[in-house]
């Protein structure tokens, strides 16, 4: 075993206990879960960086990895997260293996619940896919993307990566941008990042931006050079083309012109502006490789950085005590 | 069987048709009503009447449900007939028209015949079966309007596919109507509606659902009630729940086109808060709207410009419940519950309860040209006494359908059945 990081005991002295068995959605967490989290996952972000990586804070726990929908840089960060953390990880795929021919979502759930994990990390393509898991099985549930509702472990580490980047969260402007009608992303961000303490934005063309989304106490904007005006964060959305049902905007290079990020649109925001992408991005379309690529102002490879050390904060704080005669 | 003539006593007798709300008895003979007795109790009532104590209960019309799914044919494992009409005796409705979207569909007379026959061998209330409009529901081709009539279907619909190509909705309008024939029609702008299982809105945005605009019911309403001008038939709406949809409709009655309005008993008692966390017995089609447009349909329903109000009975069996929200089937049983959640309307709502009970048997009647629907001397004796001030839960397991997904789960409701007649036969209670 490591050495675990210097700051991390005392942060788990601090704030245990998780009073929630599952991880659904960050409307779940009040404000002082939401910083103990933060803490946790900062205090994580050493152990990453040691040659040595591995704990033994989940030692015998079993974590099981549901993807429903095909991630890479998801799965593999709860992966890591739960293996350098000392669980067993299980990956299951049911789209390419038999597990899911003809069985409903639940059936696959009682199944592979049936074998003890520990903990379920679920991505599926339907909204509340996660919570209606949650009420069958008898393990942790986590959502790692449910369907366009929520993806609450990605606005962890993107609240974790601003908070790295400039200290604090609280009194920050954020410009979430593109597609925010079918991101889980902007969902989930867009709240926990007003409960610490931001002011958020949306920006994007009227077909992808959410019926009533003035109600969720963000400003809208439609124009890209407006809506990052002197903003601190400028975060850019994927443009979900396999999600676009129809045409919701005329064409790539059109969309690029008006809505994709580069050195001129950014220029309107904050001169000390970061630049962030939940990725993959697609390069030229909703951001210039120019911008992303620019360690000065790109916070992109920080965010798969903090991927995994905000995930083994939630590991930790849903599993770490588990009554061993539960 | 030669039922013993039966004499109600001491009841509330309700009578939308007349207009009459107040203490009676009423003798039933021969399946028909014999005599109403306004007032006072009558003395010396025969020897041989069977005597039932209301003990103030309603004495009311049975219900007449303009709109309900059964499984039968062709989906047995959500309801049959005969559950359906277990579920429907239960619930104090004694006429319920049965919608023709099964496999097969009900679009020629063979499959209205079958209909019949089986409700017939059932016996216990009686069953109207609606036939489609087009072949299949399809949308495209005509049914045998007039064949079906014969055969005794009691309008056409397509049920919940609107009839998109306005050429094809014009004609089935004017074909019927010359049959004299009332098609039934759900007001719904399918692009809009396209994959939506929910209304659009703060709700749905947060919760990441596929929705529709809820002007998508005014859209395709305003132009059926176009298609009404031209062609002047007789168009049934087919549940109106909101309230962009009533303000066309408010202006189609008062130029007098001939349209009646329904709306379902789910949207006068919901909004879309009580899907809650992805509850899907409360995933419905029409979906459940925002509150605004609930209160403005009873607001319609308290003044008459809805006319009807249905269960919109869809039995969905546990396995197309317990799903992602957006992939669950549509629908919620309702036979059992209408009489209840309607009564709430008047104990919470303060709607003066004789108002309610026309939109539930007069006024379907009426617009079926049923004889049902009225307490009247010679007029069927379908009938329904309930203990109005009765407290109930509903309770899943106590549902007699064979689907029990009702979004009333657990309610605390006023209003419990206590005898259902149909023709003069006691079908529950008693």
């Amino acid at each position: 075993m490591s050495q675990p990081p210097s700051g991390l005991n005392e942060v788990l002295e601090r704030t245990f206990p998780f009073p929630r068995r599952h991880f659904l959605s960050v409307l779940d967490l009040n404000e002082v879960e939401a910083a103990n989290l933060l803490d946790l996952a900062d205090a994580f972000v050493g152990l990453s960086r040691q040659t040595s990586k591995k704990l033994d804070l989940l030692k015998g726990r079993t974590l099981m990895n549901l993807f429903f929908e095909n991630s890479t840089r998801t799965q593999s960060s709860f992966e890591l997260a739960g293996k350098r953390l000392g669980a067993d990880v299980v990956n299951m795929s049911p789209r390419s293996s038999s597990i899911s021919k003809g069985e409903t979502l639940i059936d696959t759930a009682v199944t592979l619940n049936a074998m003890q994990p520990d903990l379920l990390v679920v991505r599926h393509s339907a909204s509340g896919a996660a919570s209606l898991l949650s009420q069958k099985v008898s393990c942790s549930v986590i959502n790692a993307g449910d369907g366009q509702h929520e993806h609450p472990t990605q606005a962890l580490l993107d609240a974790l990566s601003i908070r790295r980047a400039f200290g604090r969260i609280a009194g920050l402007s954020i410009a979430i941008c593109g597609d925010v009608m079918h991101s889980r992303v902007a969902r989930s961000n867009v709240a926990f990042l007003q409960m610490l303490g931001a002011s958020v934005r949306i920006v994007g063309p009227p077909t992808l931006i959410p019926a009533q989304a003035d109600r969720w106490g963000v400003e809208i904007h439609h124009d890209l050079r407006q809506g990052v005006k002197d903003c601190d964060v400028v975060m850019m959305l994927r443009l979900q083309l396999e999600r676009m049902d129809g045409v919701l905007a005329p064409s790539a290079r059109e969309y690029f012109r008006f809505y994709g990020l580069d050195r001129e649109k950014l220029a309107f925001a904050a001169p000390h502006a970061k630049v962030m992408h939940p990725g993959p991005m697609n390069r030229g379309v909703e951001i210039d490789s120019d911008v992303a690529d620019d360690l000065s102002v790109s916070l992109i490879q920080d965010q798969v950085e903090m991927g995994v050390a905000a995930r083994m904060a939630v590991l930790t704080s849903l599993a770490a005590r588990l009554d061993n005669d539960r | 069987m030669s039922a013993r003539p039966i004499a109600f006593t001491d009841v509330r007798l309700v009578d939308p048709a007349s207009g009459y709300d107040g203490p009676g008895a009423l003798l039933v003979r021969d399946g028909l009503i014999a005599e109403v007795i306004q007032g006072a109790a009558p003395s010396g009532i025969s020897e041989d009447f069977q005597r039932i104590e209301g003990r103030g209960a309603m004495l009311a019309p049975g219900l007449v449900d303009l709109r309900v799914k059964s499984g039968e044919p062709g989906a047995e494992t959500k309801e049959t007939l005969k559950s359906a009409a277990l579920a429907a005796a239960a619930g104090g409705v004694t006429s319920m028209v049965v919608q023709p979207d099964t496999h097969p569909t009900i679009d020629e007379a063979s499959v209205v015949d079958f209909i019949l026959r089986r409700s017939r061998d059932i016996g216990l209330v009686h069953v109207y079966p609606a036939g489609a409009a087009t072949k299949g529901c399809d949308g495209e081709r005509m049914a045998e309007i007039g064949l079906m009539r014969d055969a005794g279907c009691v309008y056409v619909t397509d049920v919940d596919r609107p009839i998109v190509d306005s050429k094809v909705m014009r004609r089935v309008l004017s074909y019927a109507s010359s049959f004299g024939v009332l098609v039934a029609h759900r007001p719904a702008d399918p692009w809009l509606s396209a994959g939506a299982a929910a209304t659009e809105g703060e709700f749905a945005s947060r919760m990441g659902l596929p929705a529709s605009p809820a002007i998508a019911e005014r859209i395709m309403l305003d132009r059926d009630l176009a298609l009404v001008e031209l062609t002047g038939a007789r168009l049934l709406v087919d549940q109106v729940t909101t309230a962009g949809a009533l303000e066309s409709l408010a202006r189609a009655k008062v130029k007098g086109l001939p349209v009646t309005a329904t709306t379902s008993i789910n949207h006068l008692s919901f909004n879309e808060l009580d899907i809650g966390d992805y509850r899907t017995f409360c995933k419905l089609d029409p979906p459940l709207r925002c509150e605004d447009d609930r209160q403005a349909t009873i607001e319609a329903l308290a003044c008459g410009l809805i006319d009807i109000v249905v269960s919109a009975h869809a039995p969905a069996p546990a396995e197309d419940k317990r799903l992602p929200y957006a992939e669950a089937a549509p629908g919620a049983v309702g036979l059992q519950t209408l009489l209840p959640a309607l009564l709430a309307l008047h104990h919470d709502g303060g709607l003066p309860l004789i108002d309610l009970m026309r939109r539930v048997t007069f006024a379907p009647a009426q617009a079926l040209g049923l004889a049902a629907g009225r307490l009247a001397k010679g007029a069927p004796a379908d009938l329904v006494l309930c203990d109005l001030n009765a407290p109930v839960v509903i309770d899943l397991d106590a549902l007699v359908s064979k689907s029990r997904n009702s979004p009333f789960d657990a309610r605390r409701l006023q209003g419990e059945v206590r005898m259902t007649l149909v023709d003069g036969r006691v079908v529950f209670g008693g």
